[in-house]
């Protein structure tokens, strides 16, 4: 065998490998959470909020007030933050900005992506306090808005840079300004990848804990006003699971959440279909 | 004295500092087919994309001189202008680009951007512009298919389509044939013939014989210069300039 087909081989087996742990990890970790969680997993859980229970006894009652929670903070956060996004992303383009600048704020998003969600949690809880409010939706909300702000941003970002140019020219050609241009050519051109940037932010949203640990606080009740803390699933899996005989129970609830996750990805690919069909290659 | 639509003095064009037009001055007749021919990279889209204030949506273009369309120096307007200049302008590129959406909306979009149609008025002049690009009998049924869906000689005629439906004076043509099938080709070919009797036709080509085809007048563009301009009849039996004639027989390319 010569040196040209052992690197082929040699390749071709490192590429399968990294599916296989890719793919490996996604099955594991999904059948970790399933086989703990199953004994806790029943209607209670989604219907109920938390009940106390005698000591020695596993946490009683269901996660409502979580799940009511996380979705009250990351869909509110995640439009917010898509509204933004658009707005940023397609003021990048050259259309409207030198690239000498919009590359400048391209660094600068790309470098609060990389900021870990725990400083921007800290960062509007000092805020919180110095104008005298509590934990609460709203302040969660905000904290979350911003976590996701560069994450969706640089996603459409990119989809919207991958827009021929051709086509671009094709609009201007007939008379578009450049608002209409973009809002009704290029946004339908890159509406797969913008709504992929918003599933990315919706994603990370609701999944993160450590920006809204001490902004939403926690709550074992419904909250009934945007100024109530609330617990959210990511936090009450972790208050589960530091809980005597809690562990099965934030298995459950983590069950829960990847459900959430799941849902939310095959809508949105189902969207996506309807829309695909226009787009020009 | 003959009329002319466009006419441009001192042109000169630099893209990130390199000069690609330099000192164009050239005259484009009304209502006439006007080929741009050249070798590849000899700035004929350039010269197109000047006319329509297109190329200014790159970055680092320098231009100076004047482009008259009309009479008026369209280098002077306002950016707020520009998308008017431009609708007086269609440009069909070489490969072609429907709009993201249906077929219907291809053609209606520019209705809806610049005039306040109603339904019935904007159905009916789809129909008009699909009927005058000879696409109406292979879409009516599928109106609200995507556009994507047709084939490149189709969508090359909806491009067409589209541009018309605005109503501009001039149609600027990107070398339209040069992705296309023989026959879709000779479609658009005689198009263009047909539409020059409404519109002022500029075609950028690099191929001799189709310039020769459909030409009423020629600009012979070589390395970012006009090396002679005129009548077709003059320019392919009579040409003055030892590169014509060299371009003419050959010789370069």
């Amino acid at each position: 065998m010569n040196r040209r087909t052992l690197e082929e081989r040699l390749f071709k087996i490192l590429m399968v490998g990294s599916v296989c742990i890719v793919i490996g990890s996604l099955v594991v970790i999904f059948g970790l959470v399933v086989i703990n969680g199953a004994s806790s997993l029943s209607i209670e859980m989604i219907t109920q909020t938390p009940r106390p229970s005698v000591p020695g006894d596993p946490p009683g009652g269901g996660i409502l007030n979580a799940i009511v929670g996380s979705l009250l903070l990351a869909l509110p956060a995640t439009g917010f933050a898509s509204l933004i996004g658009i707005g940023i992303a397609l003021f990048l383009q050259n259309d409207f900005l030198h690239p000498r600048y919009s590359d400048i704020i391209r660094f600068m998003l790309d470098v609060l992506w990389g900021i870990p969600s725990i400083i921007y949690g800290i960062f509007c809880l000092m805020i919180m306090i110095s104008i005298g409010m509590s934990s609460s939706i709203l302040v969660g909300m905000i904290a979350l808005t911003l976590l996701e702000i560069p994450i969706i941003t640089r996603s459409m970002d990119e989809a919207i840079k991958m827009v021929p140019k051709g086509l671009k020219e094709g609009a201007y050609s007939l008379g578009s300004t450049k608002i209409e241009t973009a809002f009704r050519v290029i946004r339908r051109q890159a509406f797969p990848g913008i709504l992929a940037g918003i599933l990315l932010g919706l994603g990370r949203g609701i999944g993160d804990a450590a920006s809204i640990l001490f902004t939403a606080g926690f709550s074992n009740r419904l909250p009934t006003s945007l100024f109530d803390s609330t617990a959210t699933l990511p936090t009450m899996i972790y208050n589960l699971y530091s809980t005597p005989l809690g562990q099965s129970k934030a298995f459950a609830a983590a069950f829960i959440l990847l459900m959430i996750v799941l849902i939310v990805s095959v809508l949105s690919r189902l969207l996506t279909r309807r829309f695909k069909k226009h787009i020009i290659k | 004295m003959e009329n002319y639509q466009i006419e441009t003095k001192n042109l000169n064009v630099q893209i990130q500092k390199n000069s690609i037009l330099k000192n164009i001055n050239i005259k484009i007749p009304a209502k006439q087919l006007t080929a741009v021919i050249g070798p590849s990279g000899c700035g004929k889209t350039t010269l197109l994309k000047s006319f329509n204030r297109l190329l200014e949506i790159q970055d680092e273009v320098n231009i100076s001189g004047q482009i008259l369309v009309d009479g008026e120096n369209i280098l002077d307007r306002k950016a707020s202008e520009i998308p008017d200049i431009r609708k007086k302008m269609g440009l069909i590129s070489q490969k072609p680009y429907p709009l993201p959406m249906s077929i219907f909306e291809n053609v209606a979009y520019g209705l809806r951007i610049h005039h306040n149609k109603n339904a019935k008025e904007l159905a009916e002049a789809v129909q008009y512009c699909l009927e005058e690009v000879g696409l109406w009998n292979e879409v009516k049924n599928r109106l609200h298919d995507p556009a994507s869906r047709l084939s490149v000689g189709q969508q090359q005629r909806l491009c067409l389509a589209r541009a018309i439906a605005v109503q501009p004076e001039v149609l600027l043509c990107d070398e339209p044939t040069s992705a296309l099938d023989p026959i879709a080709a000779q479609q658009i070919e005689k198009l263009l013939l047909k539409l020059k009797k409404e519109y002022t036709v500029i075609l950028v080509t690099h191929t001799l014989r189709q310039a020769k085809r459909v030409a009423d007048y020629v600009i012979f563009l070589y390395f970012g210069m006009v090396i002679e301009q005129g009548t077709a009849d003059e320019f392919f039996n009579n040409p003055k300039n030892p590169e014509t004639k060299a371009y003419l027989s050959g010789e370069i390319s």
